[in-house]
């Protein structure tokens, strides 16, 4: 990690894991928006579409 | 003479640090490695244990989102402790590659890290599952945390007895996610997990004596010594070889548990004899023997009331 006069350059292998750190939390949030969409409708079911507005 | 350390979490980490350090750029592997993986991966296979023999069955959505908040909490616990125990890890080949102590994760992140996963974990079993498992976790992760890490483990050679308390509890957790309640099975459960830490631990003590007493934890073979933990650890052994079979014999489990358990738990006893009787390097190739085989106790013994209550 270089500090120059644009700010702070990461390295080759410092850019790698934060690319690699970004997919691991898409992938995270994919899962949780899954797992809460699949655990509403058993909770739920399908009535959870029907209700007064 | 006080084996207990005072330092403060901020000034452990002064001297840590190593050749691939990138602090703030840690890799996804890193962060892994701070949920403590294969101690999660016990506490998820004990935790599906209590809950398949729970008398209730549980949504197979349910049960997975409970086993996953199990899983998220034990890895958050695992990660505040290795959070404040970065100076001791340290000091322990064992532990010195950890991402704290080889300067890969900064401690603050494996902080915010643990407390986040710990919040969300404890939120969402009870919002999804129930209030009774999500109780039990949240007490779970504050015992290991704080009551074990940063209380018992630098100030009393009862640490892991204690503390033990803490990994016994995931069945009860599973069980609780199922029925909303604490059974007598789920606490049976709990005993055999708790009176099979300590022989386990104290086995793989005996043989890290040094360098635990170079790191200032005051486990029972630096405080008490080799010989009187070799006492402990056949008294233990004693108290688990019946209590394994417990759940046979109150009509819990079946007969193949009651059998295989009974002749574990013989092997258990006769392993933990020979690191009482044995002196020198015969009482290491003991203790490392003791250690391997509670292991795999503990996996067979659960592993057959799965198999049980699958096929039952």
């Amino acid at each position: 990690m270089k500090h120059e006069k644009n700010g702070i350059v990461l390295t080759e292998e410092q850019r790698r894991r934060r690319r690699r750190r970004s997919v691991a939390l898409a992938i995270v949030l994919g899962v949780v928006v899954i797992l809460f969409y699949a655990v509403t409708i058993v909770k739920l079911g399908p009535q959870v579409m029907n209700r007064p507005l | 003479m006080s084996l207990v350390t005072n330092s403060m979490p901020s000034d452990r980490t002064d001297s840590l640090g190593g050749a691939d350090a990138f602090p703030g750029h840690a890799d996804v592997a890193d962060y892994f490695a701070l949920l403590k993986p294969r101690v999660m991966s016990l506490v998820v296979f004990t935790a599906l244990v209590g809950l398949v023999r729970g008398p209730e069955a549980l949504h197979p959505v349910l049960a997975f989102t409970a086993l996953l908040c199990i899983a998220i909490g034990a890895g958050a616990a695992g990660a505040l402790n290795m959070w404040w125990d970065a100076d001791i890890d340290a000091m322990m080949t064992r532990t010195r590659g950890r991402p704290i102590p080889a300067g890969r994760v900064e401690p603050g992140e494996a902080l915010a890290f643990g407390l986040v996963l710990a919040s969300a974990s404890v939120l969402v079993l009870g919002l999804a599952v129930g209030l009774v498992a999500a109780g039990l976790l949240a007490f779970t992760i504050f015992f290991y945390a704080v009551i074990y890490t940063m209380w018992l483990k630098r100030r009393t050679a009862q640490n892991i007895v204690i503390g033990g308390a803490a990994g016994a509890l995931p069945p009860m957790i599973g069980w609780a996610a199922t029925t909303g309640s604490i059974g007598v099975e789920s606490v049976l459960l709990f005993l055999i997990i708790f009176f099979w830490t300590p022989p386990h631990f104290w086995a793989l003590a005996l043989l890290r004596a040094p360098e635990y007493a170079r790191a200032g934890v005051p486990m029972l073979p630096v405080v008490a010594g080799a010989e009187e933990t070799r006492k402990q650890i056949l008294i233990y052994a004693a108290i688990l070889a019946p209590l394994g079979v417990a759940p046979a014999l109150l009509g819990f489990a079946g007969i193949a548990y009651g059998v295989i358990s009974a002749a574990l738990g013989g092997l258990f006893l006769l392993l933990a004899w020979q690191v009482y009787r044995r002196r020198g390097s015969a009482a290491e190739a003991a203790a490392r023997r003791l250690f391997g085989f509670s292991v795999l106790y503990l996996f067979l013994l659960f592993a057959v009331l799965l198999v049980e209550a699958i096929a039952r």
